[in-house]
């Protein structure tokens, strides 16, 4: 199935209203879909019936000028016609309501992703790992799923036709969406509240795995995110993903920490008045153990970063600030 | 009082001017049709450009940003130049005086300014296409509506500019209706279309001015940036959702209370059968614009609303939906042993019945939480809403124009090209929007200039409906447009109708009757009228 290249197809998979359900979510939309919908045909049916009927039957001809009676009201047949419906729709109601609730509560076990908007795509991340993946929400068979989602603009909305799930995703509050998956295969998701000139084009896939190709997978992402990046490519991408940028500058400008500017290869003056070279090793130190060495004029406020890290990001890493001049 | 010469309102005085100033309800309201139909071509000519892109799935002949301006267009233009004013402005206008006994509306000069204001948001609503037009959709959502550079001011401004015109004729028709009376039109020997413009009345009136100030204050954060929508400066986007749906929902029976009001007097009329249920009719017109007020939520189903919230939404969402299919069986059992009379305005009575129940049952389950997840902002809800608005409210101001064409205009239309553009009408229309249906549970989003290679049969054959659609449409404006010229004189009562319109001439005189009419019999008591005897 992870070989799939193309999404199951919405329009021929499924029955005639439906693209095929491959959720529990789904299958309770369906089940109360089609109920309204059989009563929907009756009504229907039943009305059009009788308006054929009336037509034929008390057509206007010669013989037949005015009314055959004139009767203004029947209480009994309005409270029938007040009270059946009433009935019926209460069922709806009811149904309607409790089936919203079992689709949008995510059960206790649920794995936790993100989901992040903006004008015109989508990034998932599995924060248990770091994954990060553009345009593609990768997750495990059968795994219940709960995505927290924000907006970097406007609002967008997350839909996925064949679980029947949607959610919309807001610029200034997490908004979440459950849901668990039973077929592993490759499907659509769209955005569905307009933003903007590529609102059509902000498409995803949602690429459900089983157990042996989801742990293959991870490893893969893992492999090919150090493996074929070069290195202050990885770096910068590690330092990014890691958030060393909410504490660090590469343009010379002071944050909480030092810019990284041009500290490769310079002397650094640390706090008890010492001084140390800044190479590959003092660099290393500072990001395993920066207790040890405090740059002078700062707080010790970073965390450290030791084996959160591997051997081939930490090597990017120093590479990437090599780089900053 | 001055003597009023007893002759027809177009000819009583003439010249441009005589329109231009006019303060007669007759030719404010004839003035209103057409610009009203102006506005409905124009709207009509943007959704055949738009089914006509949607032809292949990459688009064809629009950038991405002219098919969105062009949707938002469609919308704006139907909505706030065609279908709020439609049935009112128009034909309320002209027939609303008449029924009750009246010789005008209350304060004719404001009539004649609710007119003019109404251009004046039309000018402003065209003039925003010519320099920039907004590619917001209809609704206007923030924050995606504050930060385009589209011309959203001008347009917000057309649409608060609107709205005092229709709060002004909504106050204009509550102080006739109360005062303008005939002796012996007491509430209940009223027409079922006098109650629904009531009804509608008090809707406009309330509403409108929320949307008004929901407007003004997106135009105030666009202008001066104070932070009431956009987040970036402390504001919320789901308060603007609030605030608009407050309006446009209750704007929603806005559009549909008239055209059920004119069903009443169609189906009547042509079955010549008093009203089934008459008081009932009259009462679920109010509860209608009651409850309208307390479901507009139920847009909000995937905003991030509470779940509490979603629940007691749709709940008040099913209540509502209970009267109007009270309504439909009432005219059902109108017809019932009646002499149906199968003339063009009872033809479109028919199709209303037949297209406005499909748009009431699919609207059964958008109201359903669990189904609304998977079907908003799809194209199911595209096709709900043309079922309710084309199917219910377009159907019902056609068949009114039909019914009433004779008596306003004097002429009577050709019967048989008549029907050939109701049926063409009618079929075009089930072809465009049925299939739809289909389209939105598979699962295909609404506003989306480009779509999978998957839909392209289904969006095709919606294409090729719009062509039948337009074809019925073309149809009908030359056989109207020939009547007036060839037509031939229509005779007072051509439908042997008992309301009291139908015992003034064609075209009415100038202060609509010779003298008075005395109420003797209830407005629809055909059994009074035809000497029968009825068990
Ligand atoms: C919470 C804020 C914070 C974060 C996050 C942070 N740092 Fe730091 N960092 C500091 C501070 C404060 C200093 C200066 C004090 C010190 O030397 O510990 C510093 C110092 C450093 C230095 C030594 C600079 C010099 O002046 O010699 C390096 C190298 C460094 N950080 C790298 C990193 C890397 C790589 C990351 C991400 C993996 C990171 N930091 C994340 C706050 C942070
Ligand atoms: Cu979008
Ligand atoms: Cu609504």
């Amino acid at each position: 199935m992870a070989s799939a290249t193309s999404n199951l197809s919405l329009v021929h998979s499924g029955g005639v209203n439906f693209p095929l359900a491959v959720g529990e979510a789904a299958y309770r939309v369906d089940a109360l879909y089609f109920f309204i919908y059989f009563l929907s045909a009756v009504t229907f049916f039943g009305i059009v019936g009788a308006l054929i009927y009336f037509v034929i039957k008390f057509r206007r001809r010669p013989d037949h000028q005015i009314a055959l009676n004139q009767m203004t009201h029947s209480t009994a047949l309005e409270i029938a016609w007040t009270v059946i419906p009433l009935i019926l729709v209460s069922i709806i109601f009811v149904w309607g309501y409790t089936a919203y609730l079992k689709n949008i509560v995510p059960s206790s076990d649920a794995k936790e992703m993100r989901a992040i908007g903006r004008k015109w795509s989508w990034t998932f991340e599995d924060p248990t790992t770091g994954l990060r993946t553009n345009n593609e929400l990768v997750v495990p068979l059968h795994q219940p799923i709960r995505l927290i989602m924000s907006s970097e603009d406007v609002i967008h909305s997350l839909f996925i036709p064949n679980l029947r799930v949607k959610q919309d995703v807001l610029p200034n509050h997490y908004t979440t969406l459950a849901f668990t998956a039973d077929r592993a295969g490759r499907y659509q998701i769209f955005c569905t509240e307009f933003c903007g000139d590529g609102h059509a084009r902000m498409l995803a896939n949602l690429v459900v795995l089983d157990d042996a190709d989801y742990v293959k997978w991870q490893a893969d992402q893992k492999a090919a995110s150090s493996a074929t990046l070069p290195l202050n490519e990885l770096g910068k991408k590690v330092s990014t993903d890691q958030g060393c940028f909410s504490c660090h500058s590469v343009d010379g400008s002071k944050s909480i920490g030092p810019s990284w500017k041009g500290i490769y290869g310079a002397n650094r003056q640390l706090v008890g008045g010492k001084s140390a070279k800044a190479d590959d090793n003092y660099l290393r130190r500072a990001i395993v153990d920066p207790a040890a060495e405090i740059t002078a004029g700062y707080a010790p406020m970073m965390p450290t970063y030791a084996g959160k890290l591997s051997d081939q990001e930490m090597a990017g890493i120093i590479e990437y600030i090599r780089t900053i001049k | 009082m001055s003597h009023v010469p007893n002759i027809n309102f177009f000819k009583a005085t003439t010249g441009l001017k005589s329109w231009l100033f006019t303060l007669d309800h007759k030719r404010i309201g004839l003035m209103y049709l057409g610009f009203i139909w102006f506005s409905f071509f124009l709207g009509g000519i943007f959704a055949l450009l738009l089914r006509l892109e949607l032809l292949f799935p990459n688009g064809w002949f629009l950038t991405d940003r002219q098919y969105d301006q062009l949707f938002t267009l469609h919308g704006a233009v139907m909505v706030f130049l065609f279908i709020i004013p439609s049935i009112p402005a128009s034909l309320g206008n002209f027939f609303l005086p008449i029924m009750i006994g009246a010789k005008d509306v209350a304060f004719p000069r404001l009539n004649l300014a609710s007119f003019y204001i109404y251009v004046v948001g039309a000018v402003f609503g065209i003039g925003s296409m010519l320099i920039g037009a907004v590619d917001t959709g209809w609704t206007f959502y923030t924050p995606y509506s504050t930060s385009t550079d589209t011309a959203v001011i001008t347009m917000t401004l057309a649409a608060f500019i609107l709205g005092f015109s229709s709060i002004l004729t909504g106050v204009n028709f509550l102080a006739t209706v109360h005062n303008m009376r005939a002796k012996g039109m007491t509430w209940f020997k009223m027409p079922l279309f006098v109650w629904s413009l009531y009804a509608t009345a008090v809707i406009q009136i309330l509403a409108t001015p929320v949307l008004g100030i929901t407007l003004l204050l997106l135009i105030l954060e666009k202008t001066i940036n104070i932070g009431i929508f956009d987040p970036s400066l402390g504001g919320d986007p789901i308060l603007f959702q609030h605030f608009f749906w407050f309006y446009s929902h209750p704007a929603v029976y806005i559009m549909i209370l008239p055209a059920m009001g004119l069903m009443s007097e169609m189906i009547s009329t042509f079955s010549r059968r008093s009203i089934f249920g008459y008081r009932f009719m009259a009462y679920s017109s109010i509860a209608i614009a009651i409850i309208a007020f307390l479901v507009w939520g139920h847009h909000l189903f995937v905003s991030g609303q509470s779940m509490y919230a979603n629940m007691i939404f749709s709940f008040l969402t099913y209540l509502v939906a209970i009267p109007s299919g009270i309504k439909v069986f009432n005219w059902m059992a109108t017809m019932y042993k009646g002499s149906l009379d199968l003339k063009t305005p009872f033809l479109y009575a028919l199709a209303f019945i037949f297209l406005f129940t499909i748009g009431g049952v699919t609207g059964i389950f958008l109201a359903a939480l669990a189904v609304d997840i998977h079907l908003t902002d799809t194209y199911f809800v595209v096709a709900h809403f043309h079922y309710v608005m084309v199917g219910g409210t377009v159907m019902a101001f056609i068949g009114g124009m039909h019914y009433w064409w004779p008596k306003m205009i004097g002429k009577m239309y050709n019967e048989y090209w008549a029907r050939v553009a109701c049926f063409l009408i009618f079929l075009g229309f089930n072809l465009v929007f049925f299939v739809q249906f289909i389209m939105g549970s598979k699962g295909m989003p609404r506003r989306y200039h480009t779509y999978l290679d998957q839909f392209q049969p289904l969006h095709a054959f919606s294409t090729y409906g719009s062509w039948v659609l337009g074809l019925g449409f073309l149809v009908m404006i030359i056989y109207l447009i020939h009547s007036i010229f060839y037509g031939e004189k229509a005779p007072a009562n051509p439908w042997n109708g008992i309301t009291l319109e139908w015992k003034t001439e064609s075209p009415p005189v100038l202060e609509n009757f010779d003298k008075v009419p005395e109420i003797t019999h209830d407005p629809y008591d055909f059994a009074a009228v035809d000497g029968k005897k009825y068990e």
